[in-house]
């Protein structure tokens, strides 16, 4: 395992930042915490880097690489911790930065300077960066700044590279390029890693894994597409992507959402229950006449189609707001105006019945 | 240094720029632009450049002769070498204080914070002349400690010890002033970098935290050891007016002054003065350097 965390809690004063969390991520995997602000996501990356200390508990552990790393301070942890403001030394140049992690070693393993100087230039061109190595932080752009910082946080060969919304303080067109940039890193240096992030779309495209986190607690783990998907729990469902909510009731094997009525099979008592459904926007089909097949009724209230898909804003009857993005084919095929009243037909839906016992049920539903 | 300190520089230039533009749409701008730094040379030259002038000017009245003669005596050279001595006790003392004082509230979150931030101002709100008076409580020879100190013959008031002592106590937030914001604004991901890269807490320290406030530190320096020169009211109080032994400067002055030896006395102070101009001198030089590098670290 590269990181193991096993019942880790943090508490500021009475904010509960961590409740008793446990997390294990594979060796040479990248991995995202994604959260909220105030979900505990970048209290849990520093207690890996040993910034924060957890509070105590006679199980808490935190291990690299099956060693454990518990007591260890910050700077005996051997971590690379890319932080959010960069945080450069601000009288050093680029060079010196870089050198930083060697410089400050013991003098029994500190490399000589020659070498220094070699792995110093080396970092700079993996970043891209060889021909700054004279420049001030101040004379860089933001995500120059950001992979000097990362080089820097590599120049010491961590165990674990650890990155604090890397990106948060970027504009987005930057953002993009870095991202990529980073996964192909990555790819070429196989390094545990752990990236912070409160932007989904950062985390789904870069990470092998994703940790879903709510309230100090871990929602779900999975793969981009298990989260995105499969999503365990409502608070995943509506925290990732565009989703349309609607609430209703189960029973009987069916699910009475609003105007809506499908089928749900997995739920046969004759008690009723509270359930909620979620829709994807391209989980619903436009149509102009009823089929006979489940479906309701909607009033188009704005269209726009610039995009590689076209997003269609709907009003039920009860005035509930409905989101459906159809391809653009499709949206010039249909030729929606605005105030017209067409038939939503869900391909596809998911239904949560809070159940203390199960959890939350899944309806798959095709038409 | 930050973006506030930097947008602060920012503002200033912003007003150069907004100047010509007043002189052109308004045609009187001229002349009030006239009046204000005439007023502004007139009342300094009045209040500031006036006396000192006057100093100098009173020390040489009788020619250079008798302006040495002034520390041909060993009664100044006593005085020089208490101020020395203080200044070089409360300098570094201070320097220690304001860096441990600076260095915690700037860095950490702990209860009480604002209380010791107050107490640092108090030397400030408190007259020189009382700060002094405090000392005679606690150490005099009525005071609460005066009869246990007075037993193990220990003398602190009327001797160097509470010269010393009211020195540091009168200078002792001009570090830790300059430093506090500064340290403030920087925040604590510089150290939390070092120490992710594996510096230690010394490391820390020399690498990283004191390069970035150096200049800062430099400059409450200065301004700690002027006024540890200058300082009058509480070391006045304290020193019981002792020649030979616990006369500083400023008190040598006034004695001399009270003797209408006016030359010796004028002598003396124009050694405080240029001490201050030198003071300023530096203070110009360091504030120069500091706006240099907060320009250079400005967001491009």
């Amino acid at each position: 395992m590269g990181i193991e965390v096993e019942h880790v809690s943090k508490t500021f004063g009475s904010f509960k930042a961590l409740d008793d969390v446990s997390l294990k991520i594979r060796d040479g995997e990248l991995v995202a915490l994604l959260g909220p602000s105030g979900s505990g996501k970048t209290t849990l990356l520093r207690i890996i880097a040993g910034l924060e200390t957890a509070d105590a508990h006679p199980a808490a552990v935190v291990r690299f690489h099956d060693e454990d790393v518990y007591k260890r301070s910050a700077a005996q942890r051997r971590v690379g911790f890319v932080f959010q403001h960069y945080a450069l030394f601000r009288h050093m140049t680029v060079f010196e930065n870089v050198a930083f992690g060697l410089r400050v070693r013991h003098r029994s393993t500190r490399p000589s300077n020659g070498d220094i100087r070699q792995r110093v230039e080396r970092l700079l061109s993996l970043v891209q960066l060889s021909q700054f190595a004279r420049r001030y932080p101040s004379q860089l752009s933001g995500g120059q700044r950001q992979r000097v910082a990362l080089a820097r946080a590599l120049a010491v060969e961590p165990r674990v590279l650890l990155l604090d919304e890397p990106f948060g303080a970027l504009d987005a067109k930057v953002r993009q390029g870095l991202r990529a940039w980073l996964r192909r890193l990555h790819e070429e240096i196989h390094i545990t890693s752990v990236l912070v992030t409160h932007d989904q779309e950062e985390a789904l495209e870069v990470a092998d894994r994703v940790v879903v986190m709510n309230n100090a607690r871990i929602e779900q783990v999975g793969t981009p597409e298990e989260v995105f998907h499969h999503a365990k729990t409502e608070f995943v469902m509506e925290f990732l992507g565009q989703v349309n909510v609607f609430r209703g009731r189960v029973r009987n094997g069916k699910a009475v959402l609003g105007e809506l009525t499908v089928d749900y099979p997995q739920y046969r008592d004759d008690a009723e229950r509270p359930a909620t459904a979620y829709l994807r926007p391209h989980e619903l089909r436009i149509e102009r006449q009823r089929n006979g097949k489940p479906s309701f009724a909607a009033r188009v209230t704005r269209t726009h189609s610039a995009g590689s898909l076209a997003r269609v804003s709907l009003e039920t009857p009860s005035g509930a707001p409905v989101l459906v993005d159809v391809s653009l084919e499709e949206f010039a095929a249909l030729g929606l105006r605005e105030g017209e009243t067409v038939y939503l037909y869900p391909k596809n839906a998911r239904i949560f019945v809070p159940d203390g016992a199960s959890g939350a049920m899944n309806g798959d539903y095709v038409i | 240094m930050g973006p506030s300190a930097a947008s602060a520089h920012r503002g200033i230039a912003a007003g150069h720029a907004a100047a010509p533009r007043l002189q052109g749409t308004t045609a009187d701008a001229r002349w009030l632009e006239w009046l204000f730094i005439g007023v502004s040379w007139a009342f300094l030259a009045l209040v500031l450049l006036v006396p000192l002038g006057a100093v100098f000017c009173e020390a040489l009245r009788e020619g250079l002769r008798a302006y040495f003669d002034a520390f041909d005596d060993p009664y100044a050279w006593s005085a020089i070498r208490l101020t020395l001595f203080t200044a070089a006790i409360a300098v570094p003392a201070n320097v220690v204080f304001g860096l441990a004082a600076s260095w915690a509230i700037a860095k950490f979150e702990f209860r009480g914070k604002t209380v010791l931030i107050t107490l640092i101002d108090l030397p400030f709100a408190v007259a020189p002349v009382v700060s002094g008076l405090i000392y005679v409580l606690l150490f005099g020879m009525t005071g609460w400690f005066g009869p246990w100190l007075a037993s193990h013959d220990i003398q602190i008031i009327f001797a160097a010890p509470g010269v010393v002592l009211a020195t540091i106590f009168v200078t002792f937030p001009l570090v830790a002033r300059e430093l506090i914001p500064l340290m403030q604004e920087q925040g604590t991901d510089e150290e939390e970098a070092a120490a992710s890269l594996g510096a230690g807490g010394w490391q820390t320290f020399r690498r990283v935290t004191l390069p970035n406030i150096k200049w800062a530190l430099m400059y409450g320096v200065i301004l700690c050891n002027a006024r540890a020169m200058g300082e009058f009211g509480a070391v006045s109080v304290v020193s019981g007016h002792l020649r030979g032994k616990t006369h500083t400067m400023p008190l040598h002055v006034e004695s001399l002054y009270n003797e209408y030896n006016f030359v010796a006395a004028f002598a003396v102070a124009s050694l405080l003065a240029m001490l201050a101009v030198a003071t300023l001198a530096v203070k110009t030089a360091v504030q120069w350097r500091m706006q240099r590098e907060l320009q250079d670290s400005a967001e491009p």
